[in-house]
């Protein structure tokens, strides 16, 4: 019989700064694959990785553009990261999103030409409010019918994108928008107001940043959040200690279909003032990785969604300067988790050679 | 009336094909354990990789093989990722799938929106003469028959063979299989490289076969509909046959549809595949109990095969 030349043993107590190993080793994995992907498609390394790491970064506006895109991934990741450690895996953050997009479009379509300043805080509210009813339709068909959440939620996401799709190209389609799949522009008072009075970053940034505070005191502070948590690593225990299962499903989905609901209200009333048949990049899957290489703790998955970011706005650049097909973005995002999986090995488990321990065992 | 009973049997047939392909190759995954959600991605790779193979060879039968032959490839990362490195299942699919997708977008690029040649149909004598029944059954390529003889087949395999015993006995419970001298890691790599092969040999017969073009994004979800079919089944392979068929039937609805004239949005009927997964989850999921009962026990689970 097949025996693998090591062994692997679970480390128990606390990880420490080795942790922070799998990040490293999944960053420099995916700036290697990103040399791969740009060569294949004609660009020299020293290229590519200026491209994609160092010219997001090198000026004002281009780091007011990451700004942008942290926004969005930081909120949602935020969020799903709470779920994940219950082991609630939505992965419909994407639909989520969408749902809240039109939500949030809702007001600044009807009232076309309102002035008043409670514009975007309503839009917000009812964004964050059509992102949970789309979550809770997999809540409440988890918990009643026992359907598995993460085919609902995906399926979902498909469904909203055709939802998205029929609004803006009839209900809510401008009627003096020559036929274009797109909503009338929204009035000024449903517009984020931009940071710095330059490039387009915006308040969503610091909503993000305070939902990163949010985040960290409710996993780390909250009975619920400890609840939660107990329920992901150990669920005899969570249900012996009579913490129900349904709660933790109900509140796993309903903050993530929050935040990615509140996260595409900030792109409709960001960068894109208004609704379009292309609201995210794919955010909420983007998101889900941010959660992952974060490590699902609120502090990691801030420099995670810088990262993801900066990749983001790298592709963008890339494909604008050098015609680099977007996929290579994508194909990055995979790169990009995938190793961070392998290499949390090396962090969650001892991994020695069977020949070095039969020969400590003969000394 | 006629050519419209003829295309809702040939093209419920031409849809259902890759699902049930696909879904023969996550059942085998399944039933040793392992939950694979990258189908997306190697369908997707697949169907790339089968498109760019027609337009180099111009052979179907290359084409299909090269298919089957990328998703084994990712397959092979799937499985290194979630045996060797014990990665959670459910990431690491998803991590793999957005790869396969990001990669197949890549190298479709040259290829957007480029058509080739359908596949030589292969008419069976006789039973294609019979009116309605027959150019709608019985006038397709020769995968299309080929995939309900290959679920007997499996259906077989898993009852009555000791490949299908093992592979049973590892999904059960993998410490009791490796106490009796299984390979756990051996049968669920290979489970796992069967699986990453029938996926991508449904891309590649959706990109070459059925649509015979190529356009980003094609796979539109079915492979996660192809995971949905599995849970739908309970993991038997009967159901498998019926489900595939009825969500074949689903897919094409839209089109039905619209050629009988009714006025309903478009985008309300390709949503139908999806709202019909997520009821037929629902309503086979209610009885938990014997979901349970046949889910392999060990689904999802990591094992560490070192120690």
């Amino acid at each position: 019989m097949m025996r693998l030349p090591w062994i692997v043993e679970p480390r128990i107590g606390r990880t420490g700064p080795r942790a922070l190993l799998a990040p490293l080793i999944a960053v420099a994995t995916t700036i290697l694959a990103a040399v791969v992907l740009m060569s294949s498609q004609g660009v020299a390394p020293s290229r590519a990785i200026w491209q994609l790491y160092i010219a997001p970064l090198s000026s004002l506006y281009n780091l007011s553009e990451v700004l942008l895109k942290m926004a969005p991934l930081l909120i949602i990741a935020q969020a799903l990261a709470i779920g994940f450690r219950a082991k609630v895996w939505n992965i419909g953050a994407e639909g989520q999103l969408l749902l809240g997009a039109i939500g949030g479009s809702l007001l600044p379509l009807w009232f076309n030409d309102s002035v008043n300043p409670m514009m975007l805080p309503a839009m917000a509210l009812c964004g964050m409010l059509f992102g949970i009813g789309w979550a809770a339709l997999a809540a409440f068909l988890r918990t009643r019918f026992n359907a598995n959440e993460i085919l609902v939620t995906l399926m979902l996401n498909s469904i909203a994108l055709q939802l998205l799709y029929y609004l803006v190209s009839g209900p809510l389609r401008d009627p003096y928008g020559f036929n274009f799949p797109q909503s009338a522009l929204f009035p000024q008072v449903a517009m984020l107001p931009s940071l710095f009075g330059m490039g387009r970053a915006n308040v969503s940034i610091i909503v993000a940043l305070l939902a990163t505070v949010a985040a960290w005191i409710f996993v780390e502070r909250s009975m619920t959040g400890y609840k939660l948590q107990v329920g992901g690593v150990a669920p005899d225990a969570a249900r012996y200690a009579g913490f129900r299962e349904k709660r933790a499903v109900w509140l796993s989905l309903c903050i993530g279909g929050a935040a990615a609901g509140l996260a595409g209200v900030f792109e409709v009333a960001g960068p894109l003032g208004q609704l379009q048949r292309v609201v995210s990049p794919g955010y909420g899957f983007a998101a889900i990785i941010v959660a992952f290489l974060g490590g699902l703790n609120a502090i990691g998955i801030l420099f995670a969604a810088f990262f993801m970011a900066v990749i983001y706005v790298g592709g963008d650049m890339a494909q604008a300067s050098a015609g680099v097909p977007y996929a290579v973005n994508t194909s990055l995002q995979g790169v990009l988790l995938v190793s961070y999986i392998a290499a949390r090995l090396f962090v969650d488990y001892r991994v020695r050679w069977r020949r070095d321990i039969t020969q400590q065992g003969a000394n | 009336m006629g050519t419209m009973l003829v295309f809702l049997l040939s093209g419920t047939l031409l849809a259902a094909t890759p699902l049930l392909l696909a879904a023969m190759g996550e059942l085998i995954v399944e039933r040793s354990g392992i939950l694979n959600l990258s189908i997306e991605g190697m369908m997707a790779l697949g169907a790339v990789v089968g498109f760019a193979t027609i337009m180099a060879t111009g052979s179907h039968w290359l084409a299909l093989g090269a298919g089957g032959l990328a998703g084994v490839a990712l397959s092979v990362l799937f499985a290194g990722v979630v045996l060797l490195a014990l990665g959670n299942q459910v990431a690491t699919g998803i991590a793999v799938g957005i790869l396969g997708l990001g990669l197949s977008g890549l190298i479709g690029k040259p290829y957007e929106g480029m058509t080739v040649a359908p596949m030589k149909r292969m008419p069976i004598p006789v039973l294609s003469e019979i009116p309605i029944i027959g150019p709608g059954l019985f006038n397709h390529s020769l995968l299309v028959y080929l995939a309900p003889l290959l679920a007997v087949g499996l259906w077989w395999m898993l009852r009555s063979t000791r490949v299908g015993l093992v592979i049973r006995a590892v999904g059960e419970s993998p410490e009791s299989a490796h106490a009796i001298g299984y390979s756990v890691l051996m049968t669920r790599f290979l489970a796992i490289m069967t699986g990453g092969f029938m996926a991508g040999l449904a891309g590649a017969f959706i990109a070459t076969v059925s649509a015979t073009l190529w356009s980003d994004g094609m796979i539109a979800g079915r492979g996660w509909i192809v995971v949905a079919l599995v849970v739908f089944a309970t993991w038997r392979v009967d159901r498998l046959v019926i489900g595939a068929y009825l969500f074949g039937l689903a897919t094409i609805a839209e089109l039905l549809v619209q050629g009988a004239g009714i006025r309903v949005p478009s985008q309300l009927l390709t949503s139908i595949p999806y709202i019909a997964t997520i009821v037929a989850i629902s309503i086979l999921s209610m009885d938990g109990r014997k979901m349970r009962l046949n889910a392999p026990a060990s689904l999802g689970r990591t094992y560490n095969s070192t120690a």
